[in-house]
């Protein structure tokens, strides 16, 4: 029997959230106001429940590393956001949303919590439309939908390439809300250091304010880190500079349990790098695979030409190019899932196809589209369909106006104009599935303390869907955490204050102090960004898009090289009393630099290829991932001092609404 | 490859007086982003054993507005609709020198070098930049109320504001008119805002009014620095709302 209780509901799937929410306890509105909670990142997942759990009556604490709660990482997401409303009726529902995001997560998640996922998807739209979240419309005044990758339906949602913006002001605006009443007091340019444990519960934050350097004491009945994911552990990656894994790091070595770190995602449509100056990597939505279209040429002479200039892409002939998730797969085509469109990319330019100088690129083109359209609207205004500059224009026009962001973007770093030319594209890292281990309420394995968003691990499994992540952070924040966690708060409501000052909270402070004293006295020689690039490479190079045993087993030696070399040889500049933005660094990277060992140790376990984790030693003949059925579990790592030492622990995953089955494509 | 003179905004902190300081870069590529180019320099600048230059940054692709450089005399640099962070260096040449400032506002007081504090702009949106409505999953559904497609799209127009604050930097009165019309014409295009327009047109000006950003006299230099190219009719909108309030409050 494994120690990890997921304490899913009983009775019939469809109803297990209903029933759950009659079940648990609830906190009258008098009691709440003696209550207080503590959210620390304020994106999609952490600014809906700041707002929510304010709404509701509880005191809020609210944190964010950044200036300001509107900015984080979440504004980001470009493409939308899935909810199961069918309003297109083409045969869309709960359980088909449900089933494409189980199959979309190669059958790594729980069926109960992505179940309630779907079941609260349309409730977002709802309620996001009524905060005045501007969503794309038709002429009719209705809302208008998208498709995304490894679907058949049309359930996304969108503000052109700005969803993530638009739902992210929403929240943002919800709590500017319940700040002007005074029931959340919002903490910017504040950092999270350390969770401070009290009798066995999450009781309190040490926080570090980022521009005095001041360190702080918060407490509060019940702690919640919505603080995103940890794809920065490769240096380049789609997250912002800031983006880091430190609060659920120290979480995780205060006891909160770590789940499949090693699922990653590595996004198929990102712009590739073009030096080692590349401070981030851009994502191009991956909305655009609606209407572009993904290949490579055919012939290895038409790569060369292209590649020392003398051939354009445009002069390549039909039946010379490669088409490849169209041949591949032809029942999805260009609209794979993720994992499987950035592999196959992978896939020709490992054999030599790759359309840019470092071989690392391949084309996404939207001169079929842009016929397409102009086709169409030429043919609406009466106009000749023949007339080859006619329908361009006008196809143009569509394209424009429903990606016209993404391809100024592209083209302010790329220098070229994709309504002409196709983009060039490659993969890379964009979300991590893995994250805190919580059980069905979304508490971790720290009673008190729980993880909603990107932060935690629990609806995507091994794989994460297109227009999915905007759904969970909210759906966390809006519709599930707010129930969940009355349930636990309904046995503090005697409890009064938490006090500051004991004994564990002059621990906490006094670890959080001895570790910046170190970084900050530190006689190095090189820089945080110099150790954290070199991280990086490893993760990248070793624990990428395709992983083996052998490159495993050296990742883990060298990150655990880099990371003793990183403590004695690191420098950081300026005082600890002042804003210092490389000692926040520091403090990250330190952390990347344990969490990349686990990592790595994660995915030498899993003896089997799914969704984003790739053994090259367990594929099909066609070089599909190969899913080991005794691996059909969660795996939570404990923490006992070290990465190296941490203990496996397993949540067996059961399907009884769904067929395992292959995860095909074709 | 280019070798600049960067003419930098010191200020260890908001107490400090503050200078500019040459620094030379050498090598610097043209397919840089800006910020990258200040990367390199503040790479140097460690390993020299100096502290390098405090510059606002997150996202690096342009949405979530927390660059904030004003460089050679121009919010977000020489290349119009886009922030700082997608400046690319292909926008100088060998042998410039560069000027890079801090926004100047007594709304935004300096935090230290490049970095200011935009808190003003949050403590507006608190003043009434929301739509009442508590979440409960009851609201009525998404397709309950359509809405004329012009106006929703004018509404995500407004609402693309980024709060950077270059529309701020860039007024000779320091205005934050574009910035408070964006969120006001938001709401005003759409059934859901209309509930509360009074009270929020009037309590977000008043807001702004306190945090003592100046008055607009309608130079449009907002509108041409504005990295979303937020339409100065938006200004010309929220006054259409703030004078219906003032008779009606």
């Amino acid at each position: 029997m494994s120690i990890l209780d997921s304490k899913i509901p009983e009775g019939p799937l469809a109803d297990k959230w209903t029933k759950h929410k009659n079940d648990i306890n609830l906190v009258n509105p008098a009691n709440k106001r003696l209550i207080d909670v503590i959210i620390v990142g304020t994106g999609l997942a952490g600014g809906s429940a700041a707002a929510t759990l304010a709404e509701l009556g509880y005191n809020v604490k609210a944190f964010c590393f950044q200036d300001s709660p509107r900015r984080a990482h979440s504004i980001a997401a470009q493409g939308g956001i899935n909810a199961a409303k069918n309003y297109q009726g083409d045969g869309d529902s709960t359980y088909r949303l449900f089933y494409d995001t189980v199959k979309g997560g190669d059958y790594r998640s729980r069926e109960a919590n992505v179940y309630r996922l779907a079941e609260v998807s349309t409730n977002i739209i709802d309620q996001c439309v009524a905060q005045g979240v501007p969503f794309a419309r038709e002429y009719g005044g209705l809302l208008d939908n998208r498709s995304f990758g490894g679907v058949l339906v049309s359930r996304t949602f969108y503000a052109k390439g700005q969803t993530g913006q638009q739902l992210l002001l929403g929240a943002y605006a919800a709590m500017n809300r319940q700040i002007g009443r005074g029931k959340i007091k919002m903490y910017a340019r504040h950092e999270m250091l350390d969770v401070v444990i009290v009798d066995g519960k999450a009781r309190g934050i040490i926080a570090r304010n980022l521009v005095t350097g001041e360190i702080q004491r918060h407490s509060a009945h019940a702690v919640v880190l919505a603080t995103g994911g940890y794809g920065n552990a490769f240096y380049l990656s789609t997250y912002a500079m800031g983006s880091n894994v430190t609060a659920a790091w120290k979480a995780h070595k205060r006891g909160a349990f770590f789940a499949n770190p090693c699922y990653t995602q590595i996004h198929p449509t990102c712009i590739p790098v073009s030096g080692d100056h590349q401070s981030k990597l851009t994502l191009m939505s991956e909305s655009l695979r609606n209407d572009g279209r993904i290949w490579v040429p055919k012939h290895k002479k038409d790569v060369e030409a292209i590649r020392n200039g003398s051939l354009k892409p445009t002069e390549i002939a039909e039946e010379d190019r490669d088409y490849y998730l169209e041949r591949r797969y032809p029942a999805f085509g260009n609209l794979v899932p993720r994992d499987v469109a950035s592999r196959a990319a992978k896939e020709r330019c490992d054999a030599g196809y790759g359309v840019n100088q470092t071989g690392e690129a391949v084309y996404l083109d939207f001169a079929s589209a842009i016929q397409r359209y102009g086709k169409e609207q030429a043919y609406v205004k009466g106009l000749d369909v023949d007339d080859k500059k006619v329908v361009t224009d006008l196809g143009k026009k569509v394209v424009e106006n429903k990606y016209g962001n993404l391809f100024q973007m592209y083209e302010k770093i790329v220098d070229q104009n994709p309504y002409e030319t196709p983009m060039m594209i490659y993969p890379a890292v964009h979300y991590t599935m893995g994250g805190l281990w919580v059980d069905y309420n979304l508490m971790t394995t720290v009673p008190g303390l729980y993880a909603a968003g990107e932060a935690n691990f629990s609806d995507h499994g091994a794989n994460r869907l297109g227009a999915s992540a905007l759904m969970q952070g909210l759906a966390d924040g809006y519709f599930v955490l707010p129930y969940t966690i009355g349930d636990y708060l309904a046995h503090d409501i005697r409890t009064g204050p938490i006090p500051t000052d004991t004994k564990e909270f002059d621990e906490a402070e006094k670890n959080v102090r001895a570790t910046i004293d170190k970084l900050i006295n530190n006689k190095g020689t090189k820089s945080v960004d110099h150790f954290h690039k070199r991280l990086g490479k490893i993760m990248w190079n070793k624990c990428g898009m395709a992983r083996n045993e052998k490159d495993l087993k050296e990742a883990i030696t060298e990150i655990a090289e880099l990371r003793e070399e990183f403590h004695k040889d690191v420098f950081v500049p300026g005082g600890e009393n002042e804003y210092n933005e490389e000692l926040a660094k520091a403090g990250r990277v330190a952390d990347f630099l344990e969490l990349g060992e686990l990592f790595a140790k994660d995915a030498l376990e899993r003896n089997e290829s799914a969704g984003g984790h790739f053994r090259e030693e367990y594929q099909t003949e066609g070089g599909e991932a190969l899913r080991v059925k005794e691996y059909q579990y969660v795996s939570a790592w404990e923490y006992k001092g070290q990465a190296s030492e941490a203990v496996h622990h397993k949540e067996p995953l059961e399907y009884k609404n769904i067929e395992v089955k292959e995860r095909s494509y074709k | 490859m280019m070798n600049l003179t960067l003419k930098i905004w010191r200020q260890k902190n908001s107490n400090d007086k503050g200078s500019i300081v040459d620094y030379p870069v050498t090598d610097i590529s043209p397919d840089m982003s800006f910020l990258e180019m200040l990367d390199v320099l503040n790479q140097e600048l460690i390993e020299k054993g100096e502290e390098p230059v405090a510059f606002d940054h997150d996202c690096r692709e342009g949405i979530c507005g927390t660059c904030s450089l004003y460089i050679n005399g121009r919010a977000h640099g020489p290349s119009t609709r886009i922030t700082a962070c997608q400046l690319h260096m292909r926008s100088f040449k060998d042998g410039d020198t560069i000027y890079i400032e801090p926004w100047r506002a007594k709304a935004f007081p300096v935090i230290k070098d490049l970095i200011v504090d935009r808190t003003s702009f949050d403590r507006i949106q608190q003043a009434g930049g929301f739509i009442s409505v508590n979440t409960s999953g009851n609201t009525q559904d998404a397709n309950a109320i359509p809405i004329e497609k012009e106006n929703a799209d004018k509404a995500f127009d407004a609402a693309t504001c980024i709060g950077c604050g270059a529309c701020v930097a860039s007024c000779k009165n320091s205005s934050a008119m574009l910035f408070v019309s964006a969120k006001v014409s938001q709401f005003a295009l759409l059934p859901q805002g209309q509930v509360e327009a009074t009270d929020r047109v009037l309590n977000m000006v008043k807001q702004m009014d306190e945090e003592g950003f100046g008055n607009c006299t309608n130079t449009g230099a907002c509108e041409v620095e504005c990295p979303k190219g937020i339409s100065l009719e938006n200004i010309a909108r929220m006054n259409r709302e703030y004078l219906a309030a003032s008779f009606k409050g």
